[in-house]
């Protein structure tokens, strides 16, 4: 492994590189992060291991470059128009892996992006479900959490968004073979649904990886539900040094990043 | 026409399609022309964006029927925040796909399209209305297929605005983006256009390629010129988001004396020609 020990990787960057690799091995399709550290993420699997897919920007365009977050003046090498109504024909398509924010997950990977409290007359309004219920019934899904604690990983969410794999298990073929929950990204670690699981019971979140200067311990506690924990939890990669450099000088020069995490 | 021309053939109860998305290219000389009238128990349909804070908070609105609502730079819209947790509006909440096939079906004027959003979620609970079908074309194991089945939205009236029409109704966008707005106007039982600019028919070609001309005069009942009438939302490339006038919109949901300022200032203008030569003093003072 790469240690740059004169510019060590921080968190942040650590995440970057764990939603990079999310994407990893997913080929010609659309990539389609949402919110800073996951665009930067995106942008930094194509820049790198995943040349071939596509990456949608904020404008209505899929541009060919390798551009900055946040910089809406950047010069764009433009491939293909993707207005929105295009992207719901990606989405019903299957070719696009999207990573989405959510309040609240649970063992299985029911996602609440929507609501707290009764969705009737709530406590607090959240963003909705947007195009979650689709996109979970259509193609691959990646989560992005930035705030790992019992009240983001909880045992039951308060509404579900996008729908987990108990949720997905009794319906049809096509669902379940196009569903797919691929990482669940947060500030502390890297999880999955990857364990295998008893026959006929639904898949749980495992404990992938934790992010270097974390404890299997601390994430233990910061997850309202028992996680499957393998026997060795391996560290997060850690950014190559040329990863770091996309990282700091290409994708974030501005460190946008950092917002997310206290900075 | 006048904004206020198109508010008199509207009627309290309607259910009334806005285009845009979000806060970009929103016919607002035509959502604050409503704001100040008399219409009341709407039932409105859009992509969400400032139209739905607005009119709720004003008590305009019975039920919102939305894909999403929200402020773009201003992730959640507030006054829509406050209107769901008081609990003041009904509410359909459909995935965002799933909301383009009800347009589609509306257009089409067949009863529904079928989707496979919403299985597995907290849709159907949300719309206990909605109904699934069962396909009746087998899959490749032979299995017949469950699906949502997104009925088609029923809309009195649209509105929507584009950067030119000429005054037939031809409506064209210039921007990146159409949106949805030919199929607000092809699924409404008549669409009222707002834009920046009339101009001849022979110049609509001027400014854009073939293909931005695409909302044909047959689904259009009423042309409003309105320069600036997507304010404070963006219209590119004519102008972009006001963010400012936006942030002080947005900063009136927790402070009921600068919205009651906000709605005498802006919402109760008399006229857009007024509105926007307050716009002008304003931007005057602060230069």
């Amino acid at each position: 492994m790469n240690r740059p020990t004169d510019f060590p990787a921080t968190r942040d960057e650590v995440c970057v590189v764990a939603i990079a690799e999310a994407f990893r091995g997913d080929g010609e399709i659309l990539c389609n992060p949402i919110g800073t550290t996951p665009i930067i993420g995106g942008r930094l699997a194509r820049a790198t291991f995943e040349p071939t897919m596509v990456v949608t920007d904020a404008v209505a365009v899929l541009a060919a470059n390798i551009l900055p977050v946040g910089d809406d003046d950047a010069e764009r090498l433009v491939e293909a128009w993707m207005p929105y109504r295009d992207v719901f024909d990606v989405v019903w398509s299957g070719r696009r892996h999207i990573v989405m924010g959510a309040s609240q997950i649970d063992a299985h990977g029911n996602q609440n992006l929507a609501a707290i409290g009764d969705w009737r007359r709530p406590k607090a309004q959240l963003l909705g479900l947007r195009g979650a219920p689709g996109n979970l019934t259509n193609h691959v899904t990646t989560y992005w959490i930035p705030n790992h604690s019992t009240r983001s990983f909880v045992a039951t969410v308060d509404l579900v968004s996008g729908p987990g794999y108990d949720r997905v298990a009794p319906l049809s073929a096509f669902i379940r073979a196009n569903h797919e929950i691929r990482r669940v990204v947060s500030n502390l670690a890297v999880l999955d649904f990857e364990n295998p699981g008893e026959p006929d019971t639904p898949r749980r979140m495992r404990l992938r990886s934790v992010h270097p200067g974390v404890t299997v311990d601390e994430v233990v506690k910061a997850t309202g539900f028992a996680l499957d924990l393998p026997d060795e939890v391996p560290e997060s990669r850690l950014p190559t040094l040329e990863e770091l450099h996309l990282i700091r000088e290409v994708l974030d020069p501005q460190g946008l990043r950092k917002a997310e995490f206290g900075g | 026409m006048s904004e206020d021309d198109v508010i008199a053939q509207l009627s309290s109860g309607m259910t009334i399609g806005i285009g845009g998305w979000g806060s970009r290219r929103k016919p607002m000389s035509l959502v604050r022309a409503i704001a100040r009238s008399e219409l009341t128990d709407l039932t409105i349909v859009c992509y969400g964006g400032p139209e739905v804070g607005i009119l709720s908070a004003l008590g305009k609105v019975r039920r919102a029927v939305y894909g999403f609502v929200s402020l773009d730079s201003i992730p959640l819209e507030p006054h829509f925040r406050q209107a769901r947790q008081q609990g003041s509006i009904e509410v359909t909440e459909l995935d965002e796909g799933a909301f383009y096939l009800g347009l589609l079906a509306g257009a089409h004027r067949v009863p529904f399209y079928p989707t496979r959003a919403g299985l597995g979620s907290d849709m159907l609970l949300m719309n206990p209305d909605l109904a699934t079908v069962t396909s009746p074309y087998p899959d490749a194991d032979g299995a017949y297929e469950e699906l949502v089945a997104i009925p088609a939205f029923q809309l009195d009236a649209s509105l929507v605005h584009m950067n030119r029409a000429d005054s037939a109704g031809n409506g064209q966008f210039l921007g990146p983006d159409l949106y949805f707005d030919d199929l607000f106007a092809k699924a409404a039982s008549a669409t009222y256009l707002s834009c920046e600019k009339v101009v001849e028919t022979g110049e609509l070609l001027d400014e854009g390629s073939l293909h931005t001309i695409k909302i044909p005069r047959i689904f259009v009942d009423g042309v409003v010129e309105s320069p600036r009438g997507a304010h404070f939302t963006e219209c590119p490339p004519d102008y972009g988001r006001d963010e400012a006038f936006q942030r002080t919109y947005a900063a009136t949901a927790k402070d009921p004396d600068a919205w009651k300022v906000f709605v005498d200032r802006w919402l109760e203008a008399p006229s857009h020609t007024e509105y926007l030569e307050r716009l002008d003093s304003e931007a005057g003072k602060s230069a």
